[in-house]
């Protein structure tokens, strides 16, 4: 469904974020990328829907080069990629009910979105993902009321009321508590699956990737350094992607807390 | 750490070592030597004389001035009331020029960093460095004198001042917010409804508000120049020395701006 | 959950509105076309006049293509200099005695008199406007750069006074108390725990005044108190459009230089 041909990007300043990234993910994947910071996750998550402008390659979209598209081509191709951000960017001075309807800002005209005159469709949508991701009650508070957690679960309502194919996840639990993270990762996915949609995780947390993804990418250097099930990140492969450390506790603690969870 | 050797050759700490000293020094000697050469300029400029007389001319106007003719005020409603449409009114209009202005001179929303933001910012360095009275005596030399002058005079004033805060506050903004709204697909405009324009409202409510209570101040002496208002009142009675007038004039003003200014830090606590 | 969701769907959704009670926010709507309504209609425009003189002010855009910096040169000059000199002397006079003023208008550190009196200075210094004291000063000392330079400190006080006391107030308390727990006396406390604070503020909003003073000198020539307020004033009323054109492109300019400086002195400062 998404194919990534050799994308690398190189900004201004010469860094190059992307090198040659080749990736094929089919719908309904969830899949984690993982990587030291400073590895291009960011960037690459944001090539895919052009916030940073790609300095070459293809980003293929069922079928539709999303790198050839005119600025209302791209309007329209964004609105099948939903977003998930790492500090929520919810417009913290509108209410929930607002940003959350503000994800159909691609298929409503101007007037209509600035007089929040939405179909009664949209309306009723967002109030069933709300209810979905439990905060119907919340509706008409101001995002700026919400806590971490809350407000994420706006960000995540916001995202899927775009009726999107894919979902891009940018760090969205690095600024959680633990517990917390788990929830929202727990949620994205199993929206993922009620949905069949697939979605890129971005995540710096490791075992948290582990737990709950089909699938990890490494990537280092605007490289990417590992491709495969979660089962695969040996000590030695975390070692490729993030240099020497000991690993041996991570990858334990994992499978211990998992037997707790269970 | 800087130290002196002193005559009986210890070390002592100092704050600063001798070369930054003198350095300072010398700030102080040129600063000093350049404030008293503006004196003298201002001293030779000064019939002295008079200087000597200003505490029995002062005692003189002050006796005539007392008791202030409070009957005049049934004459300075009408001036009043205009002096707050001036005001209002120019902050209104200096508001609805300052938006554009401000999305045209923010490095964010510009949509042009060559060719529209240095227009922009010229908009509003020429009318912010102008003083009020100077457009009003400008105004009254083209529109002829009234309220109306004196109305322009402000907006465009308040232009610049209300366009540099905001675009300031437009550079301010959280582009995540703005990265989330541009994501989901939306047009340019939506992107500015949404991303952009609930971020700075408080600062606009702020700007706003801050810029009237100012405007208030300055239209109470547009008037001197003929731009109306109650400085009409003032001029005419300085003019006829009816110094009774003019303290009860200087009364008003002063309650009208100590009012004013209570309403803007009444509405400003509001909105924040 | 006490909201059912069954209850919300095919309801219609309304922004909540940004004043609450109904009967307040019609109000205060009516209110203001009403009185956008009373004051646009007692503006009275003439417009035939305001005819005529889009001529006129046509000219003036025009004059400022082709401004006359010459005819008059000696009268700007000497005009720009006496509008300098009174900036700067001012400014110094004002920080001086600003300071002073500000500490006892703190009222973290002044005693509550003393915290009256210099907040009443404030207040009065802030409340008249420059001209007005100007045209006062000028009855009583006479015509000249004097009534000017006074004008301009009496304002710098009021000003400086003001922003610098909020900021003596909102200071770091830990480091000024930990002076005071050394022994150190009030002149002591206030200049190791304060003065470290307050400087750089204070040497930002000196640059921030001089501009000020320096712009609004140029208005004080209009009543008689000195500076190039005298020379444009003048020009306007000669119609010499060209003259004054020149002479406020001069003030924009010193104006930009000053805000440039002060940029830079800031930037270093903090």
């Amino acid at each position: 469904m998404l194919h990534l041909q050799q994308l690398s990007k190189t900004y201004k300043t010469g860094d190059k974020a992307l090198n040659d990234v080749t990736l094929e993910v089919p719908g309904g994947q969830v899949l984690a990328l993982i990587g030291p910071s400073g590895a291009g996750k960011s960037t690459l998550i944001r090539c895919i829907n052009r916030l940073v402008e790609p300095t070459s390659g293809n980003v293929i979209l069922d079928g539709q080069n999303i790198t050839k598209l005119g600025a209302h081509g791209l309007r329209k191709m964004r609105r099948r990629m939903g977003m998930i951000f790492q500090e929520y960017a919810l417009v913290e001075r509108l209410t929930v009910m607002e940003n959350v309807l503000s994800g159909r800002l691609g298929y409503v005209g101007f007037w209509r979105s600035y007089f929040r005159k939405y179909p009664q469709t949209d309306v009723d949508e967002a109030y069933r993902l709300l209810d979905r991701v439990g905060l119907l009650e919340m509706a008409d508070k101001r995002a700026d009321e919400l806590s971490g957690g809350q407000r994420q679960r706006v960000g995540i309502a916001r995202a899927l009321i775009q009726d999107p194919a894919l979902l891009l996840v940018d760090e969205p639990t690095a600024s959680l508590d633990p517990k917390t993270s788990r929830q929202i990762m727990r949620l994205i996915c199993e929206l993922c699956r009620e949905r069949d949609l697939a979605a890129i995780i971005n995540i710096h947390d490791v075992k948290l990737a582990q737990m709950f993804v089909q699938r990890v990418i490494g990537l280092t250097k605007g490289v990417v350094q590992f491709d495969g099930p979660p089962e695969g990140l040996t000590e030695e492969v975390l070692t490729r992607i993030y240099g020497e450390e000991d690993w041996k506790e991570t990858i334990e603690k994992i499978e211990e807390e998992d037997e707790a969870e269970t | 750490m800087p130290q002196i050797l002193t005559g009986d050759g210890t070390k002592t700490w100092m704050l600063r070592d001798r070369k930054s000293q003198f350095t300072r020094w010398g700030a102080w000697m040129i600063g000093t030597i350049i404030f008293l050469w503006c004196w003298k300029q201002i001293s030779d400029a000064t019939t002295w004389f008079f200087v000597w007389d200003a505490p029995r001319i002062a005692a003189d106007i002050g006796g005539r001035a007392i008791p202030p003719r409070w009957s005049y005020m049934e004459k300075l409603w009408e001036p009043l009331w205009d002096t707050l449409n001036i005001a209002t009114l120019g902050t209104f209009f200096a508001l609805l020029m300052a938006v554009p202005v401000a999305f045209l001179a923010a490095r964010n929303t510009t949509p042009s960093a060559l060719l529209i933001r240095p227009i922009a910012l010229l908009i509003i360095v020429s009318t912010r460095s102008i003083n009020s009275l100077i457009w009003a005596l400008l105004l009254v030399a083209i529109l002829g004198p009234g309220v109306f002058a004196g109305m322009i005079a402000i907006a465009i004033r308040s232009i610049g001042f209300c366009a540099k805060l905001l675009y300031e506050a437009i550079e301010e903004i959280d582009t995540k917010q703005v990265e989330a709204i541009t994501a989901t697909g939306a047009s340019r405009w939506q992107v500015m409804a949404y991303g952009i324009v609930p971020q700075i409202m408080p600062a606009f409510a702020g700007i706003a508000v801050f810029r009237w209570d100012i405007n208030i101040r300055e239209s109470t002496v547009l008037g001197l120049v003929g731009a109306g208002g109650i400085g009409l009142q003032l001029k005419g009675s300085l003019d006829t020395l009816a110094w009774p007038q003019v303290t009860l004039i200087l009364i008003v003003i002063f309650g009208t701006v100590i009012i004013s200014e209570w309403i803007s830090a009444k509405v400003r606590g509001a909105i924040i | 959950m006490s909201v059912a969701l069954s209850e919300r769907v095919g309801r219609e959704w309304r922004k909540p509105p940004f004043i609450k009670r109904a009967w307040l926010r019609w109000a205060l709507l009516i209110g203001a076309v009403v009185y956008f309504i009373a004051a646009l209609s007692s503006l009275d425009v003439n417009w035939s006049r305001v005819y005529e003189g889009l001529e006129r002010g046509w000219k003036f855009v025009v004059a400022f293509s082709s401004p006359d910096f010459s005819s008059r040169a000696a009268d700007i000059k000497e005009g720009m200099i006496e509008s300098a000199i009174m900036s700067i002397a001012a400014t110094v006079v004002g920080i001086v005695l600003s300071v002073p003023v500000a500490l006892g208008a703190a009222r973290n550190i002044a005693p509550l008199p003393i915290y009256l009196i210099c907040r009443g200075i404030v207040a009065l210094s802030r409340a008249l406007n420059e001209i007005i004291v100007a045209i006062l000063l000028v009855a009583i000392f006479g015509f000249g750069p004097l009534a000017g330079f006074l004008t301009l400190s009496f304002a710098s006080i009021g000003f400086l006074a003001k922003l610098l006391a909020e900021d003596i107030e909102d200071l770091d308390r830990s480091q000024a108390e930990a002076v005071k727990a050394t022994g150190a006396s009030w002149s002591q406390w206030i200049n190791y725990g304060i003065q470290p604070q307050v400087m750089p503020r204070l040497i930002g909003l000196s640059m921030y005044r001089l501009d000020i003073n320096f712009r609004e000198s140029a208005i004080l020539g209009l009543v008689g108190a000195g500076g190039i307020g005298a020379t444009l004033n003048t020009a306007f009323d000669r119609y010499e459009f060209d003259t004054a054109a020149a002479i406020l492109l001069i003030i924009i300019a010193v104006v930009m230089v000053l805000e440039y400086l002060s940029g830079i002195i800031r930037a270093r400062v903090q």
